[in-house]
């Protein structure tokens, strides 16, 4: 079992990241972002992981993150992304424009960078494009969604896709002049809210989506506008799903009812008879891990698409050691997992995979 | 004080909220003119519980919530030994938590560069040391419930923990002589003695003590001679060391220690009693620390949570110690006047401080859930006021309503949200949360918006909203209606004319298209009408005639009533010509079809 370790720090978390490390290095990752949400004064803090001063007797680190320097956040922290950038885009999301009277402007809900342009989206169903050394957006699509746009992905590099709280994925391509999605992907029946989305890291067509009842889809945009596979997973909100960049058959989600989980999707079983065995590409699967893993019978190619239901499996582990409120964030990047919580704690493992 | 407010020249009025006080000035009227001074225009809010926004008590607060709820959580099968064992490591998980916060603020008050502040820091720092003293002694009292024997080593311990410096100096001088004696009589290996040997053991001791004092073996040397007198527990000796003894209690456990080692629990409130009054010697009367501690010592655990109540400032010591005294099945359920019990009523007092906090309120949820009799009701007054400033935190109190059942609560928090989307025109937003709400009545409201919306424009806006509702259509009739009207917009341009035909009829005689709404749904039906093949079947175009001189009727006696102006009517008129044309031409061709094709 991985070794993890929390701190207290006195603000309710909600967005955390690694800071990248340069490709090709060997150290773990060290340096991360947080930012907070609910207080009178947010801040967007950066955390150091301590020193090698502070080895516990079998050479394991004594996980004590140290604050490096916070800046004050006006409104609470709804995302972050990690780039290199002096610029601030004030007013980029709002519900009545700036040059009016009764100006009101509207939460900006997520964002992601691909340097160097960045895409934000908001509640106001507004998409933004801008690159780095521009004042203004460069491209902005107005009224793209009638309802809250929660997450955005970019898919190939002109591609985005993002998902809204009526339940649709919506893919744009900014080499098109007009305002429509080039395809729109949903869920039939109830349209439950999308709260964030994930692109395979190798497979570009591979999506991974959370939503409001704690469902895992898995979405092949290519094929269809039905997900491939449905997996019920949490009891509550999916907050994030995230894809390992480097080992991507392993899946991390987080979510409301305060647990983080890990699906790993790379171990190859014999087919042992399983009390969730299902046939077929679409199937709904009831998934129930406790804190020692369980093994669930899964379709998917791949290891996420699949052909061959009887072959795969998918064994889900539950990273946190005691349930506590909301897991609002989660990163990871190497063997290095983080995550934030309602609980106002951290939680840092450096041996994901030990 | 209140910086810019000069309460001696300007008036002031206040209100009370729930955790605060809110002051502003004022002017009542007066006779005689008043003098016009700028006043000051700031509202300001007193709060009375600052702890809550301290920064490093905020970590207290927390883990003590984990702390909290772990426990609630304890089986209740379990009892005896492994439920006190497990009751003892939670106290002793809240006392960590108490000390790694003192810790904390103690470098923080050394660091802090301007004198004030250190000094409010240190205050703080003492503080919680008095509290973790008081749970320290309560939990080797009440809740370790050590026998004699045992009971003073815990008690050696406590004091060991918290006069740790005074200790460092009386070591040196008592522990010079005999140590030997002193850790081979203490090393109780696993109580396998029993308190009779040990008593048997400890006379001996005293006694060889005794006769050394006696025969004088020490009188060359004064201080070895008072040191004897020490280890026999002689009082005047010991309070000659006054200066080494921090306070009263160190005193107490060094009298016991020496000369009742074996004391019974039920005993120690007339050492205490004793130990305070000698030790005060009438120079100062007893600090409130001194009363609580001297009531726990009596066993009378209501007496230290009233003393404790009235001395701190804030709920959070008492109601976690109340109520895990609670869980040691320690308090008696009388009822307080106001109708629950004493752990109910603190923890519910605790928790609404939390809900006064912009942050905090979250913790707050946890606490009143495992209040049994008024929890429910709290929580259900606290939650709608909490203001919703994004969705993503409106959701999260949605999920704590719902997961309870709140349907009313739940109700209401979407509905504000649903206006607040309908006034930033996000027809979407407003729609799906008037699905989450079941809100029958706005998702009504909102349909009318897309179809007003659509009458001035002439073309739906949020097609993807409307063409993807699913399941949700049946909420409301207004909304089935809008689906289904986009439907037919939809099979239209797919020139499947047929279908078109008979869902438009369908619209109009099911009643689910709004009177309001037929003229347009008429005038939609004009280009099928005057296709080159004939849609309508003869049947169908009886049905449109007779919706149209329905709502020619219904027109006449409003149009009489209201006395519209001339040029509406005109359009009126001609539109309506236009359709008894058509409907007329239609019905001959219908006819004549209808009447061919069965000939053949």
């Amino acid at each position: 079992m991985e070794e993890i370790f929390a701190k207290f720090v006195s603000q309710k978390i909600s967005k955390t990241r690694w800071r990248p490390v340069p490709p090709g290095s060997l150290q773990p990752a060290e340096t991360f972002v947080t930012g907070s949400w609910d207080n009178e004064e947010n801040s967007v803090s950066l955390w150091c992981i301590g020193d090698f001063g502070n080895l516990s007797s079998d050479g394991g680190f004594e996980g004590d993150h140290q604050l490096l320097c916070d800046i004050k956040h006006h409104g609470d922290v709804m995302d972050l992304q990690t780039l290199s950038v002096s610029q601030e885009w004030v007013g980029a999301h709002y519900h009545i424009g700036p040059g009016s009277p009764s100006y009101r402007s509207a939460p900006c809900t997520g964002i992601v960078c691909n340097s160097p342009e960045i895409v934000t989206v908001g509640e106001d169903g507004r998409i933004n494009l801008f690159r780095v050394d521009y004042k203004e957006a460069v491209r902005t699509i107005d009224n793209a969604d009638s309802s809250t746009l929660h997450a955005v992905t970019f898919l190939r590099t002109p591609e985005i896709l993002t998902v809204n709280s009526i339940g649709q994925l919506k893919i744009w391509d900014f080499r098109q002049q007009g305002n429509e999605p080039s395809q729109i992907l949903s869920l039939t029946g109830d349209r439950v809210p999308l709260h964030c989305v994930d692109r395979h890291p190798n497979q570009q067509h591979v999506v991974a989506t959370g939503g409001q009842d704690g469902m895992l889809s898995i979405w092949d945009v290519r094929q269809g506008s039905m997900p491939v596979s449905l997996l019920k997973a949490h009891e509550a909100e999916m907050w994030e799903v995230h894809f390992h960049p480097s080992n991507p058959d392993h899946l991390f989600t987080c979510s409301e009812d305060g647990s983080l989980w890990h699906w790993d999707a790379s171990t190859e079983v014999p087919e042992k008879s399983s009390l969730f065995h299902q046939g077929g590409r679409n199937s709904t699967l009831l998934a129930h891990p406790s804190s020692n893993q369980l093994n669930v019978n899964q379709s998917l190619i791949s290891s996420w698409l699949s052909t061959d239901p009887a072959k795969d499996r998918i064994e889900i582990t539950s990273l946190l050691p005691n349930r506590t409120l909301s897991v609002n964030s989660l990163d990871v990047l190497g063997s290095c997992l983080l995550c934030g919580t309602d609980a106002e704690a951290i939680y840092v493992t450096r041996q994901l995979f030990s | 004080m209140i910086p810019g407010v000069n309460s001696k020249k300007r008036q002031m009025c206040f209100d009370w909220g729930p955790g605060e006080m809110l002051v502003c000035e004022t002017l009542f009227k007066k006779k005689e003119k008043e003098e016009k001074m700028l006043g000051c225009p700031f509202i300001y809010i007193v709060r009375k519980d600052i702890d809550v926004y301290s920064r490093i008590l905020r970590k207290l607060f927390n883990e003590s919530h984990g702390i909290f709820v772990g426990l609630q959580r304890i089986e209740e099968e379990s009892t005896g030994k492994s439920r006190k064992a497990q009751l003892v490591r939670v106290s002793k998980n809240y006392r960590s938590v108490i000390r790694a916060c003192m810790e904390e603020m103690h470098q923080v008050a050394i660091a802090a560069q301007d004198p004030v502040s250190g000094r409010q820091y240190s205050s703080q720092v003492s503080i919680l040391s008095a509290m973790e003293l008081i749970w320290n002694l309560c939990e080797i009292l009440f809740i370790e419930v050590a026998p004699a024997g045992p009971l003073l080593l815990h008690l050696l311990d406590w004091v060991r923990l918290h006069v740790c410096e005074m200790d460092a100096l009386s070591a040196d001088v008592l522990g010079s002589e005999n140590p030997n004696k002193h850790e081979n009589f203490w090393n109780l290996p696993g109580n396998t003695q029993t308190l009779t040997e040990l008593e048997l053991k400890w006379q001996h001791w005293h006694e060889e003590c005794e006769r050394h004092l006696q025969d004088g073996t020490f009188a060359s040397n004064p201080h070895l001679e008072s040191l004897c007198k020490i280890m026999l527990g002689d009082d005047s000796a010991l309070l000659e060391q006054k200066e080494l003894l921090s306070n009263w209690y160190h005193f107490l456990v060094t009298r016991l220690l020496y000369s009742h080692p074996t004391v019974k629990p039920i005993e120690l409130h007339f050492y205490a009693q004793s130990s305070l009054d000698l030790f005060l010697g009438g120079d100062s009367s007893p600090e409130p620390l001194d009363n609580i501690l001297m009531a726990a010592f009596e066993f009378d655990i209501h007496q230290v949570i009233k003393e404790c109540s009235i001395a701190l400032s804030n709920w959070w010591f008492v109601a976690h110690l109340t109520d895990l005294l609670d869980h040691c099945k320690l308090l008696h359920s009388h009822n307080l006047y106001f109708g629950s019990n004493m752990r109910e009523f603190l923890l519910l007092e605790y928790a609404s401080g939390l809900f006064a906090h912009h942050s905090l309120w979250q913790l707050g949820v946890d606490y009143f859930d495992h209040c049994p009799e008024l929890g429910r009701v709290y929580l259900e007054l606290h939650i709608e006021r909490i203001p919703l400033n994004t969705e993503q935190k409106a959701l999260k109190i949605l999920r704590i309503c719902e997961r309870r059942q709140m349907t009313e609560q739940v109700r209401s928090i979407c509905k504000i949200l649903a206006m607040k989307a309908v006034c930033n025109n996000r027809l979407g937003s407003a729609l799906s949360w008037s699905i989450r709400a079941k809100d029958a009545a706005f998702a009504t409201l909102v349909s009318d918006r897309f179809l007003k919306d659509y009458c001035e424009r002439g073309s739906f806006s949020d097609l993807d909203l409307i063409d993807n509702l699913g399941a949700a259509m049946m909420l409301s009739d207004r909304l089935t209606f809008l689906g289904k009207y986009r439907e037919f917009h939809r099979l239209y341009g797919e020139k499947r004319f047929a279908d078109a035909a008979s869902l438009l009829l369908s619209l109009m005689t099911s009643q689910i298209a709004p009177r309001s709404f037929w003229m347009t749904l008429l005038t939609d039906a004009l280009p099928l009408l005057e296709q080159k093949q004939v849609i309508f079947s003869a049947e169908q175009t009886y049905e449109l005639m007779q919706c149209l001189e329905d709502l020619t009727i219904g027109r006449t006696e409003s149009r009489d009533l209201e006395g519209q102006r001339l040029q509406d009517d005109d359009i009126e008129t001609t539109k309506v010509e236009m359709l008894r044309l058509a409907l007329a031409r239609n019905l001959a061709r219908a006819i004549v079809k209808e009447g061919t094709l069965e000939g053949s």
